[in-house]
């Protein structure tokens, strides 16, 4: 484990993704006339820039945009409104969320995306060879030999024996899987990866694995990861910075070690200590929320959170707070966040001694 | 040590599939103190939720209870072996339900979607008590009131399908509790579940066994939940019990080397930002695959050779509550496995 933490140079290399206002709004249709009758407001206003070589997560409960907004930026996903300004190999900024369709396709060998599932992510019908090399061929590396060369490179980069090429994926486990669904991406090069919930249908001893893997080759190949996922501890061991999501509006973004330690936003607080801890020396007094996530059809008014907000007041309820800086690189939405000192986790922070139940019954 | 209210005793629980035998559950050993939670904890595979539905007698074929113990208290003294009786049976129908407690992962495919959650709630009630619709349904809002439903008297007349994850869990739990149980078995019952919504319902659990001093069997494969919610632990890896003991111990003092492994492998918020972590070596084998010997040896970055792959470890009493099943704490001199006492016997 490493004691001090050293300053990553992603802290200063060049922004390759720049969102700006994004919105993705769904419509409701009722009726007849399939008439729009509101609006789902999944991605509400998300702004945000990852640098190359940096990881930046999205976290927030179901519901919160924050697979939406992943979709957006890879364009699975029309936007409603705003920009997604992508820095293509060339140095040239385009505007992902209103390029045409025909010159999408040679960027999409840029972004690239892991998927959560990796059994129904991966053909079954199709060997290994030919599912890494299927995004070779589609653009274009027509030699067979070329192609299967490449393969055998990247299984040697995801750490699969090259003796596995031939065979299809039910003879795979599901972390061997995962890898090769990694193959597949980093296949064209790809500048940016989008990984949703890459280890989340994964078994503990095989996530870690994985996330390892992750890490290493993002310092390999220097790739920037856009990484969604709701398990705080696995954002924890691969972000550089993290954004907090709740009903499709970034409530909170901070360098990882700052939000852990000191979160500005009472949901980041409270999701924080809602994350059961592995050691039952820790027993925490949780905040446990009231309530439910607010409908993002009909969000309530001033800031969404407040119904379920501990320190609510009567500004909250009216008016809807800005998304501000309040330190060096952490912003977050809430009127209240000077002065409020929220709890963190962090070693030696507070603790609850374990309950001692009477073992004599 | 209080007398265990339930007690499994090398239970196998297989299924017999064209390719072959699935030998689910082989050899678990446990036992449950009243007023006490335990935790059985591991990864997928590991034959935790096989062990639950044994002890239900739910298992679907072509599983089968193939041998071991299965030794429940009963309120007036007796003991039963569950493994005895027969699933379907009067008696075995009397304690599922009855004196066991149930809740599963999924709370949509565990409640039915033609029925409103009063008349599941009602049907259970009078299942395992002599009262009349009216006395059941008022006892069913008081149950939804219980487990912190809203607004119980409009929402016993809801469907499941127009409740939240939480809310449904919720139900799923006051149906548990319908006929007073003193034992509550909850099968990774917050997986399905958001983090904030998982907190409300596990604080629920601990809150209802305090209030009527259950027994709860609490199956999960998240280490923090086990560390958060239980007294005791059961570490289970490919259908056996590898270690037990009391939570501390196990987190702090764990013996058997899976339990080890496992425990640095997981991934934690109290974590340095981008700190790699340790990994266990390999991946779960297939069920066709089991290996001979110990079935961690393959993964096992203390397995002896010579020793570890050609013989299967017994549990070693390691002190109170405690055990592992490891060739590491065997006395070298003495050899054989130590016993494994027997805390109850069924009179026949």
């Amino acid at each position: 484990m490493s004691a001090a933490v050293p300053v990553r140079p992603t802290a200063v290399a060049p922004t390759i993704l720049e969102v700006e206002n994004l919105k993705k709004w769904f419509p409701i249709r009722r009726g007849l006339l399939r008439r729009v009758v509101g609006q789902v407001r999944a991605v509400d206003d998300v702004s945000f820039t990852i640098r190359r070589g940096e990881t930046l997560s999205l976290v927030g409960e179901s519901g919160c945009g924050k697979t939406t907004t992943s979709r957006c930026i890879l364009r699975a996903l029309t936007p409603t409104s705003g920009a997604i300004r992508f820095r293509t190999e060339a140095g040239r900024q385009v505007d992902v969320a209103v390029l045409p369709k025909t010159e999408l396709r040679p960027l999409r060998r840029q972004m690239q995306m892991i998927f959560q599932d990796p059994f129904s992510s991966l053909n079954p019908r199709m060997t290994i060879t030919d599912i890494i090399a299927e995004p070779l061929l589609v653009n274009g590396v027509r030699d067979l030999e070329e192609r299967r060369r490449r393969v055998r490179e990247l299984l040697d980069l995801v750490q699969l024996p090259a003796a596995y090429m031939n065979r299809f994926p039910h003879a795979f486990s599901g972390g061997q899987r995962q890898r090769i669904g990694i193959a597949r991406a980093l296949a064209l090069n790809p500048a940016l990866v989008v990984a949703d919930e890459p280890v989340s249908a994964l078994d503990v001893s095989v996530q870690a694995q994985i996330l390892n893997l992750l890490l290493d080759l993002q310092d390999r190949l220097g790739l920037s990861y856009l990484f969604v996922a709701h398990d705080l501890s696995v954002v924890k061991h691969v972000s550089d910075r993290v954004a907090v999501m709740y009903v499709g509006k970034i409530v909170e973004l901070a360098p990882t070690a700052a939000i852990f330690a000191r979160p500005l936003h009472p949901y980041s607080e409270a999701l924080l200590s809602a994350v059961p801890v592995p050691d039952p020396r820790r027993r925490r007094q949780r905040i446990v929320l009231k309530g439910e996530v607010a409908d993002p059809s009909n969000p309530p008014p001033g800031c969404h959170f407040h119904p379920r907000c501990p320190y609510a007041i009567d500004r909250c309820r009216g008016e809807e707070p800005a998304l501000r800086q309040l330190a060096n690189g952490h912003l977050a939405r809430c009127h209240r966040a000077e002065e409020l000192s929220l709890g963190g986790v962090q070693e030696g922070g507070e603790t609850r001694a374990p309950k001692v139940r009477a073992a004599a019954h | 040590m209080a007398e265990p209210i339930l007690s499994v005793r090398g239970l196998q629980t297989w299924f017999h599939q064209d390719e072959g035998i699935v030998r689910a559950v082989d050899g678990a050993s446990f036992d449950l103190e009243p007023g006490r939670t335990l935790g059985i904890v591991g990864e997928s595979g590991c034959g935790k939720s096989v062990t639950a539905r044994s002890i239900l007698r739910i298992v679907e074929r072509p599983g089968r209870v193939e041998g071991g113990q299965i030794l429940l208290r009963r309120a007036d003294g007796r003991v039963t072996d569950l493994a005895r009786l027969d699933g379907q049976g009067r008696e075995m129908r009397a304690i599922r339900g009855g004196e066991i407690g149930y809740v599963f992962q999924e709370p949509m495919s565990s409640l039915s979607s033609f029925h409103t959650i009063g008349n599941q709630l009602i049907e259970a009630i009078r299942l395992h008590a002599a009262l009349g619709k009216r006395a059941a349904r008022e006892r069913g809002v008081e149950l939804l009131s219980l487990v912190g439903i809203p607004r119980p008297a409009q929402r016993i007349d809801s469907y499941s399908f127009e409740l939240s994850g939480g809310l449904r869990q919720r139900v799923m739990i006051a149906l548990a509790l319908a006929a007073e149980p003193r034992i509550l078995i909850a099968d990774e019952p917050t997986t399905a579940l958001d983090v904030t919504t998982q907190a409300q319902i596990l604080d629920l659990i601990r809150r209802l066994q305090d209030e009527r001093d259950l027994a709860v069997i609490l199956i999960t494969h998240d280490m923090g939940v086990i560390a958060e919610m239980t007294d005791d632990v059961v570490v289970m890896y490919l259908g056996r019990d590898v270690e037990r003991g009391p939570v501390d111990a196990i987190f702090h003092e764990p013996k058997h080397p899976y339990t080890r492994s496992l425990l640095r492998s997981i991934p934690s918020v109290l974590a340095t930002p981008r700190s790699r972590l340790r990994t266990v070596e390999g991946s779960i084998p297939h069920p066709y695959n089991r290996p001979a010997g110990c079935p961690f040896h393959p993964r096992c970055p203390d397995a002896m050779p010579g020793l570890c792959e050609r013989s299967l470890p017994g549990a070693v009493a390691l002190g109170e509550r405690r055990e592992a099943s490891c060739f590491l704490h065997e006395k070298p001199a003495s050899g054989a496995t130590a016993p494994v006492p027997t805390l109850l016997e069924p009179r026949a």
